[in-house]
């Protein structure tokens, strides 16, 4: 085959992939018509690698077949991770893209500045991909370290932390500027490399866990970002298109978690939110009505409709299974049984509709916020599992509650509340919750999984009336 | 070294990011968390530059940053496609059968 030739089969390949990427995310629309995203995912993609695989200027395969090999031998696993660690899989796939990114841009960097190739466009485009690769790749490590809990999940401020943080930034971008009008001082990309990895570290440190699902889109955004930029470089359509897909999608889902936390990214990235705690948990100690798995499990067979609210406390606690078997028991006794979805629940976009259909719940019964709340007036018990700030009735009522106007599920609206929670500590947020103190909760102490067990058996044990 | 063809990149770019607005605010909510795993594994793209580098073989350097960036990419396309995978299975209507 002729080069040029070649180059056409190569082009028509991109252009096949870029169509069935598009489609690929189409399907996820419907979650039966789901899995075809998947193989037309694939498909896009095998096409793509095919395509290149056949370009001249390739010499030799052998590094390549290499890291194919490592890539498949720290994917699989990776892919095979419990679904409690989704979240920081994700925040370590983000990491690997900006790192593939930032190494493409530094490899065409140096190739270019030693064949005298280098123009103000390409060192433009080099310099937004590798600020935003390697930034993406220290920042998505740490977030994915603070979900595995291997770095302190909460937030570590310090004094004018803001302005050191974006003082580098502005450090690195500058650099690359003068880079570009004075391409002889090639001494100044290692630092604006330097910089850029600095940088990613201490945008992260002061996120807390709470605000993770927003950081985790962000940062999934910047990987889609640095895909495009990569595109650029090397004038590659389908890798801007692919880039802009992710990118785009990243965008959109870090706009609905600061809508579902009524904050703004500024807020969410130098906000630090975790500091404001304490302040009302510190005040009078308020009795709460404590009730035993007995009383829930009575409390739960004569209702007539229940809604039950997950939070990330079921995911430490892996009671998805437990929470399943509440549900069947329930189904079985012909009472409705919903779950209410806050956006922000648990540490990524989606995590609850994840974990519960791990349990096999069925999708039907996974109800969004705003709809269950039309309903909860009607509910006749709302069963909160390790969610807290999500059912704070503050952010309705209590204008000096640093979540207020943060839209939440109505639970207190229900006639009874059924609340677990190891103990009485205020969640991420660090704010105190009235729900708990109300007329018509009952507290369920204890370990998720266990407390949820031991209703589980009184439900399983009663004979049927 | 050729024209720059930077205005049909723009073009691309923006078009693909309207494309991708439609397209994902269509996204149903209980997919949020396959969407990303899926949009990472797509924007693994990112190998087919990669591979050029690793293959073209100009110094030794670019050629083991090109071979980093690959295992990389390879590493999101495997293990995004396959969880994206093994989570979408699990979400079933009422009454389906594993």
């Amino acid at each position: 085959m002729s080069a040029a030739a070649a180059e056409h089969v190569t082009q028509a390949s991109y252009l096949l992939a870029a169509v069935l990427f598009i489609w690929s995310l189409r399907c996820l629309t419907d979650p039966k018509t789901a899995r075809q995203g998947v193989a037309a995912g694939v498909a896009g993609m095998l096409a793509a690698i095919g395509g290149t695989l056949l370009h001249p200027e390739i010499v030799g395969y052998s590094w390549i077949a290499i890291a194919f090999v490592v890539g498949t031998v720290i994917g699989v696993p990776l892919s095979l991770v419990p679904l409690t660690a989704v979240p920081q899989r994700t925040a370590l796939s983000h990491a690997f893209g900006g790192l593939a990114a930032g190494l493409v841009g530094t490899a065409k960097y140096m190739l270019w500045l030693e064949d005298g190739q280098l123009t103000s466009y390409r060192t433009t485009a080099i310099a937004v991909e590798v600020i935003l690769g390697y930034l993406t790749f220290t920042g998505s490590l740490m977030a994915a370290g603070k979900l595995q809990e291997i770095i302190p999940t909460r937030p570590i401020t310090y004094r004018g932390q803001n302005l050191t943080s974006l003082g580098l930034l502005g450090i690195a971008v500058a650099s690359s500027i003068y880079l570009v009008i004075r391409p002889e001082t090639w001494q100044l990309f290692p630092i604006m490399i330097v910089l850029s990895l600095v940088f990613g570290v201490l945008l992260i440190i002061p996120i807390g866990g709470a605000d993770m699902p927003t950081v985790i889109s962000l940062l999934n955004s910047y990987a889609g970002l640095a895909a495009v930029a990569m595109g650029f470089v090397l004038e590659n359509k389908v890798l801007i298109t692919a880039g802009a897909l992710d990118g785009s999608s990243g965008l959109i889902l870090s706009i609905i978690m600061c809508r579902a936390m009524n904050r703004s990214f500024t807020n969410v990235l130098f906000g630090a939110f975790g500091q404001v705690q304490a302040s009302s948990a510190a005040g009078e100690a308020r009795a709460v009505k404590s009730g035993t798995p007995r009383d829930v499990a009575e409390l739960l067979e004569n209702a007539a409709k229940v809604v039950i609210v997950p939070g990330y406390g079921m995911a430490v606690a892996q009671a998805q299974h437990r929470v399943r078997e509440i549900y069947d028991q329930l189904t079985k006794r012909g009472v409705d049984v919903k779950f209410a979805i806050h956006p922000v629940a648990g540490r990524m976009p989606g995590h609850m509709n994840v974990l519960l259909a791990e349990a096999e719940v069925p999708y039907e019964a996974l109800i969004e916020m705003e709809e269950i709340n039309r309903d909860l007036p009607q509910t006749d018990v709302v069963l909160v599992v390790g969610a807290n700030d999500v059912v704070n009735p503050a952010a309705r009522t209590d204008p000096k509650s640093p979540i207020y106007g943060m839209p939440i599920i109505d639970a207190d609206r229900a006639r009874f509340v059924v609340a677990n929670k190891r103990s009485m500590n205020p969640g991420f947020a660090g704010v105190d919750n009235d729900l708990y103190y109300a007329e018509n909760t009952l507290m369920l102490f204890g370990d998720a999984k266990s407390a949820l067990g031991e209703v589980v058996k009184e439900l399983a044990g009663q004979a049927v009336h | 070294m050729g024209e720059i063809d930077l205005w049909s990149m723009a073009f691309v770019f923006v078009l693909a990011t309207f494309v991708g607005f439609y397209v994902i605010q269509n996204v149903s909510r209980l997919l949020h968390t396959p969407l990303m795993s899926l949009t990472n594994a797509i924007s693994a793209i990112a190998v087919v530059g990669s591979i050029i580098i690793a293959g073209e073989q100009k110094t030794v350097l670019s050629t083991v940053l090109g071979a980093v960036a690959v295992a990389a990419s390879v590493t999101n396309i495997v293990s995004g496609f396959l969880i994206t995978d093994r989570m979408l299975k699990m979400f079933r209507e009422r009454g389906a059968k594993r």
